[in-house]
């Protein structure tokens, strides 16, 4: 998924986001490793935004946060160092993508639970309603037309 | 005075409201037809005594009548007329006085079309409807009049939020709204038929122009929404899965799925409790929205009116709506007589799983939207859930149904063949098989997801076209097919259309996510930049003056291969009241894709040469985002046009005459 819709960003209409990522921010040195941080950043809450994430946000505390990435990713951290370090200092709310853990697990299991949920109780309604019996008069015409079809069949098309 | 006769006009459209909530019913029960048409009447004089109310209001926005709170608070004499007429609804106390209107337009809409419909039926439906804007209009009354009066009257008003300030937005709610309140007519018609304890194919016949109408609209105001994020907030981003678009987007997908299982009830018979709750549930979604959005129980951008005493009418209204309803769904939905059998392979089936799988996207957006509170509720630490969650939901439910979307209109009700419809669409399959192995190999497995978008989107809109040329026999002699392709009914024209029209979307996703240009630098002028192949060099940078707000405007020439493609002129604007900054995107669309450019600070003194940071993107196939869109609500036109639903009104005529 992280190409065909990741790159959604979630920007906060309020906050200016036009000059985030400041131009005097240093990138790192080996591009894969920025490429790295700066999909972690679409990952990380700005804290002091409305629904925003640091690599959207032109704050302070944001670009705090984005040159703090930077560092321990160029001190030789991955991305879940990274990620530890900041739930550590600011909890599971810093997490755009919150961790898979006990109480995100209904959360994480939704989609699959929904779906087993709604299809079951879809195919026990039909189930639990079968047709009604025929009439006499509905099998009377069943069996006018099977005979007719029977004779239809016996005959030779010509 | 004015604005005296406006809140007036309100108080009598609570007591049309009420009487209509009421009379109708007690006609019905003592089968008094006198009581029972006066259902009619009353639906079109809330109208207009709701329509009174709003002009009123929206008389004071014009004339900056600052007297009145509302348009103090919000508007401001030197904003463009546009934006003040808008203004009316920018803000809570008027945007909820235009839900009113809306629901209100519907009911009176229903009154004078639905003249097909059974008296005794139609006044059901006029009833449940009147209740809807009774309790819309007690809280408008009670808690955000929008007719309050300041003294002294200040001179001047604080202004509308800039970003507010824009055409996109001007129309994104209203637009809204007519699909919010629109789906309020199924609600009725649902809670009705559940009244009368009956679910005929004509329920659904009648249901389903209603519901396709809110479907255009809420799919029109979504896209305007995105739109207007597009270009207006300077990132080129336009879905962010922020709680508000959540909140119309629920909706959005519980119509869609209502659309679909309406066509069950209609041809088949089946699916009729499914359908009622469906109709039950979307209208619900629309109230949560306002909810969300109004109470400002999520923090979102969008909230800008934050008051929990307003939060809590709303929850107590939901709960009884929605309750109320769903109580008597329980009672009276095991007595609905189930209808038509279908095999496991049918078009019934594909509908089902169209059904299930919408309907659970739709279960977990909101569930994805409330989690945060849920656990904050459960005494556990603030969490959040964003872009990554929702995005994982959409790949794992919508794939499927993009898959099932090219399959299903080829198997026949009842009981279809898969291999027929493989047999027929085997070059779609071919088609998508080829570009994702391609786009893997050409990216060395880079792009594995998006190869995987690019082949549902092909597949379908392949699919969708397969589907009209094997309808049309096509291939057994073009011209003989093309003639029948104009006598095709407008329904299937707009089925195709519309599914094309979802491929288009998927196509765009998946191209502009993955393969835009980005490029941050600071350029001073006669300076260039790269992105995407294309050159930009920065002119010149001016200040400029606009009505109500001072500007800084770059000029860049944009070329490719030394030759001049055209010139972008981005802005930063401050606005003066209330004082704010808002970037003007450039943004040139192409056949390939779109240019987009974002001129920020200035970095350093601001001299001749001074330097200005700047954001230059190549967004490929954005257009297609719109197109896609726009398909999508074509062919629910045409299908809203099908002979069906104008044939039913024609044989009402006849008959009535």
């Amino acid at each position: 998924m992280k190409h065909l819709l990741a790159r959604l960003m979630l920007v906060a209409a309020f906050a200016l986001p036009a000059h985030a990522v400041d131009v005097d921010e240093v990138p790192l040195d080996d591009p894969a490793k920025e490429a790295e941080a700066r999909d972690l950043m679409k990952e990380v809450r700005c804290l002091v935004c409305q629904n925003q994430s640091i690599e959207d946000s032109d704050a302070d505390l944001a670009r705090d946060l984005r040159v703090i990435i930077r560092e321990r990713m160029a001190a030789g951290d991955d991305t879940d160092q990274v990620k530890a370090y900041l739930v550590e200092r600011y909890g599971d709310w810093v997490l755009l993508k919150p961790p898979v853990a006990g109480r995100t697990l209904i959360l994480w299991g939704s989609p699959v639970l929904i779906l087993l949920l709604v299809a079951a109780g879809l195919l026990l309604r039909r189930r639990a309603a079968p047709p009604p019996p025929l009439s006499a008069e509905e099998e009377a015409k069943l069996k006018a037309l099977l005979e007719a079809a029977e004779a239809d069949e016996k005959e030779p098309r010509g | 005075m004015i604005a005296e006769a406006g809140h007036f006009a309100l108080v009598i459209a609570t007591i049309l409201a009420l009487m209509a909530g009421i009379v109708p019913p007690v006609g019905l029960k003592r089968r008094d037809m006198g009581l029972i048409a006066l259902a009619d009447s009353f639906a079109v004089a809330q109208f207009l005594m709701v329509a009174i109310a709003f002009a009123a209001l929206m008389h004071g926005f014009i004339v900056s009548d600052f007297s009145l709170k509302v348009v103090a608070a919000n508007s401001h004499t030197a904003k463009p007329m546009l934006y003040k007429v808008a203004g009316t609804w920018g803000n809570h106390e008027g945007s909820l006085l235009l839900w009113v209107l809306i629901l209100t337009l519907f009911a009176s809409l229903v009154s004078l079309f639905g003249r097909n419909l059974p008296l005794t039926f139609r006044a059901r439906v006029l009833s449940v409807q009147a209740l809807l804007s009774l309790g819309f209009l007690l809280f408008i009354l009670v808690t955000s009049n929008p007719f309050e009066r300041l003294s002294p009257a200040p001179l001047e008003g604080n202004g509308l939020n800039p970003l507010l300030q824009d055409p996109g937005l001007a129309f994104h709610p209203p637009m809204l709204y007519l699909g919010y309140v629109g789906l309020s007519v199924a609600f009725s018609f649902a809670v009705a038929a559940l009244i009368e304890r009956e679910v005929t194919p004509m329920w659904a016949r009648w249901v389903r122009p209603w519901t396709l109408a809110a479907w255009i609209f809420l799919t029109g105001g979504i896209a305007l929404g995105s739109w207007w994020a597009y270009y207006e907030l300077g990132w080129g981003g336009w879905w962010f899965w922020d709680p508000v678009e959540n909140a119309s987007f629920m909706p959005w997908l519980a119509a869609s799925a209502l659309l679909h299982s309406a066509i069950v009830v209609e041809k088949r018979d089946a699916l009729k409790s499914w359908t009622i709750l469906l109709a039950i549930v979307a209208f619900s979604f629309s109230l949560l929205g306002t909810f969300l959005v109004r109470s400002g129980v999520i923090t979102s951008v969008h909230a800008f009116a934050v008051d929990p005493t307003r939060g809590i009418f709303i929850l107590g209204f939901l709960a009884l709506v929605v309750g109320a309803s769903l109580t008597l769904f329980a009672m009276r939905a095991p007595s609905l007589a189930p209808g038509g059998l279908f095999g496991l392979v049918s078009r019934e089936s594909a509908l089902v799983l169209n059904n299930i799988l919408l309907a659970t996207f739709a279960a977990v957006v909101l569930i994805g939207t409330l989690y945060p509170l849920f656990v904050e509720a459960a005494g556990g630490a603030q969490i959040s859930v964003g872009a990554p969650f929702f995005n994982y939901a959409a790949l794992v439910l919508m794939s499927p149904l993009i898959v099932a979307l090219g399959l299903g209109p080829l198997l026949a009700w009842k009981r279809g063949r898969l291999s027929r419809a493989a047999r027929i669409l085997l070059p779609a399959l071919i088609v998508a098989a080829v570009v994702f192995v391609g786009t893997v190999w050409a990216t060395a497995g880079g792009y594995v997801m998006s190869a995987f978008g690019l082949a549902l989107g092909l597949w379908l809109i392949v699919s969708a076209k397969l589907e009209i040329l094997q309808r049309i026999r096509f291939f057994e002699g073009p011209m003989a097919g093309l003639k029948r392709l104009v006598r095709l009914p407008r329904a299937a024209l707009g089925m195709a259309l519309a599914h094309m029209g979802l491929g288009v979307l998927v196509l765009a996703i998946t191209i502009s996510e993955t393969w835009t240009s980005e490029t941050l630098t600071v350029l001073s002028p006669g300076e260039t930049a790269m992105a995407g192949g294309y050159e930009f060099t920065l002119d010149k940078v001016e200040p400029v003056a606009g009505p109500n707000y001072a500007a800084v405007r770059g000029t860049l020439s944009v070329r490719r291969d030394g030759e001049l493609v055209t010139v972008l002129t981005p802005e930063d604007r401050t606005f003066g009241d209330p004082v704010m900054e808002t970037t003007e995107a450039a943004i040139r669309p192409l056949v390939t894709g779109d240019l987009y450019a974002v001129i920020g600070e200035a970095i350093g003194p601001v001299a001749a040469d001074g330097r200005w940071s700047l954001r230059l993107y190549f967004k490929p196939a954005i257009s297609g985002l719109w197109l896609g869109t726009l398909m999508m609500m074509a062919g629910g036109l045409l299908s809203l046009t099908d002979r069906r639903a104008r044939v039913g009104a024609a044989a009402a005529r006849e008959k009535a005459a």
